[in-house]
């Protein structure tokens, strides 16, 4: 038996129908407030106080979120069945012209593979995102986001409203809540899917390098908007439009300092470091050490 | 290119930028004058900036990151913008990127600050077309050789190119080509001696 229709033929009842719905729970959704999210510990395993939480997020196949986070913030991405692919953005809140290099992030740091230690270098020279901590290590800074003229010849179709939404029009959606737009869009990188360079240049997709339950662990250098789409790699050789679901989650926490090792494991890094103290210094409530603003 | 007829040819001074239109169906030829010249290069569609060159589109399309001759340049929606129709250098390179005065710094020191780069050119050649840092993205480095090693390691090394080898990218849109002659002195891309190249627009 079809239930019967329900009753939304008057303002009265339209509200009552549409207050009803408030307490549905689906599998991909944030957690709001972010502090009734259950069970989360640091990297150490001590678990956050629900008053340090953030963000709480679980996106499925083809979502995105995005979120504005403070300097020092730790963010998490769980690949929840050990097949999601996390394109990421990541920008300076304090002035969005400054953003990713995914080109400086490799050249500077000499190595094409991102993985524990890696840093998220911005076009300025400054370090927006630490990765601190990897239990997946196949991630991709060559390979960019899919389009919506790629998906529609893999998959039929590539449109956001569509069941094969493509990462790029993902982004731009995510992006113009920032009062940022296409313009903006720049080459991301890709977590919990890998790429490999044969000595001839060819590329070599690395699928299976995650399993249900990897975390890849970052840091927030500067106050940073981070834009997350989760959608199938541009290599991924599957015809089908398959992703498993992403969860993400953040807390406050302390930016890496002279203290941490990770300030002095390279000469690159390090000057990354002293500039990306240059410029806090330059905020209001900037302080080197401090988790502010 | 004989038979064909020459639209602009300029030597473009060693360090400095460059930028102009390409119609469909032009070709416009890189010469390295005096041999192992990095030439960055950006390339937008003229009538919708917002689109532009995208490395990652390229190379994912044609599965290898060294751009050679019949590499087809791709945009940020994936639509070719131009072909490499005719090259005498055996691979040019598209992921390491444009150097620029704070990436200069960490690469090589704070001393490197006030010295001129890519980026700076790039910014400057758009500053006269109501463009500006939003519209920095992912270049191609005609004649620069960025082998990436097998734990991933990855660099700038010694060139591949020689006086006089050339490259020819012929249109399929209105592209807006923008030139950083590379004034790059502390690593090898242009042999520690940044030289003038020339260019070329033909029908």
């Amino acid at each position: 038996m079809v239930p019967p229709p329900p009753d939304t033929s008057t303002t009265f009842t339209a509200r009552e129908h549409a207050r009803a719905q408030g307490t549905r729970r689906v599998d991909h959704q944030p957690t709001v407030p972010a502090a009734d999210a259950v069970g989360v510990a640091d990297e150490a395993g001590v678990p956050v106080a629900t008053e340090r939480m953030l963000w709480d997020d679980k996106i499925g196949p083809g979502g995105d979120s995005s979120r504005v986070l403070p300097r020092g913030a730790a963010l998490r991405l769980t690949d929840v069945d050990g097949d999601a692919c996390a394109n990421l953005l990541v920008y300076n809140a304090a002035q969005p012209q400054e953003r990713l290099n995914v080109a400086d992030t490799v050249k500077v740091q000499w190595q094409a593979y991102l993985g524990a230690g890696s840093l998220l270098l911005s076009d300025m020279g400054r370090v927006l995102l630490s990765i601190t901590g990897d239990t997946c290590g196949t991630h991709d800074a060559l390979c960019g986001a899919s389009n919506q003229l790629r998906n529609s010849r893999k998959y039929g179709n590539g449109g956001v409203h569509s069941a094969y939404p493509n990462a790029r029009d993902r982004f731009a959606v995510a992006l113009a809540k920032h009062g940022l737009g296409r313009r903006d869009i720049v080459p991301n990188v890709n977590f919990f899917k890998g790429v490999r360079v044969e000595p001839d240049g060819a590329l070599t997709f690395v699928g299976d390098g995650s399993q249900p339950g990897a975390t890849v662990e970052l840091r927030a250098e500067l106050p940073v908007i981070v834009v997350i789409a989760n959608t199938p790699h541009v290599l991924d050789p599957r015809p089908t439009y398959d992703v498993g679901p992403l969860r993400i989650t953040a807390w406050t926490d302390a930016p890496t300092t002279r203290d941490d090792a990770r300030w002095h494991a390279a000469p690159e890094g390090e000057r990354a470091f002293l500039q990306t103290e240059e410029f806090v210094l330059t905020l209001d409530g900037g302080s080197p050490s401090g988790t502010s603003p | 290119m004989n038979g064909e007829s020459v639209l602009h040819d300029e030597v473009v001074e060693a360090r400095a930028p460059w930028s102009h239109v390409v119609e469909p169906g032009c070709t416009l030829r890189i010469v390295d004058l005096e041999g192992n010249q990095a030439v960055d290069c950006i390339l937008y569609n003229a009538d919708d900036t917002a689109e532009r060159y995208s490395a990652p589109d390229t190379i994912v399309a044609q599965g290898n990151v060294f751009l050679v001759a019949g590499s087809e340049l791709l945009s940020n929606e994936g639509r070719p913008m131009m072909t490499i129709t005719a090259t005498s250098c055996e691979r040019h390179d598209t992921i390491g990127g444009a150097c620029s005065r704070e990436s200069n710094a960490l690469r090589y020191g704070f001393h490197t600050r006030h010295e001129h780069a890519c980026v700076d050119n790039f910014l400057l050649a758009h500053s006269g077309r109501g463009m500006g840092k939003r519209d920095m993205t992912s270049n191609i480095n005609w004649f620069m050789n960025v082998p990436v090693e097998a734990d991933g390691t990855l660099g700038i090394v010694d060139g591949i190119s020689s006086p006089g080898l050339t490259v020819d990218l012929r249109a399929h849109m209105r592209v807006l080509a923008v030139i950083s002659n590379c004034p790059q002195i502390n690593n090898p891309c242009n042999a520690f001696n940044p030289t003038p190249i020339r260019v070329v627009i033909s029908r």
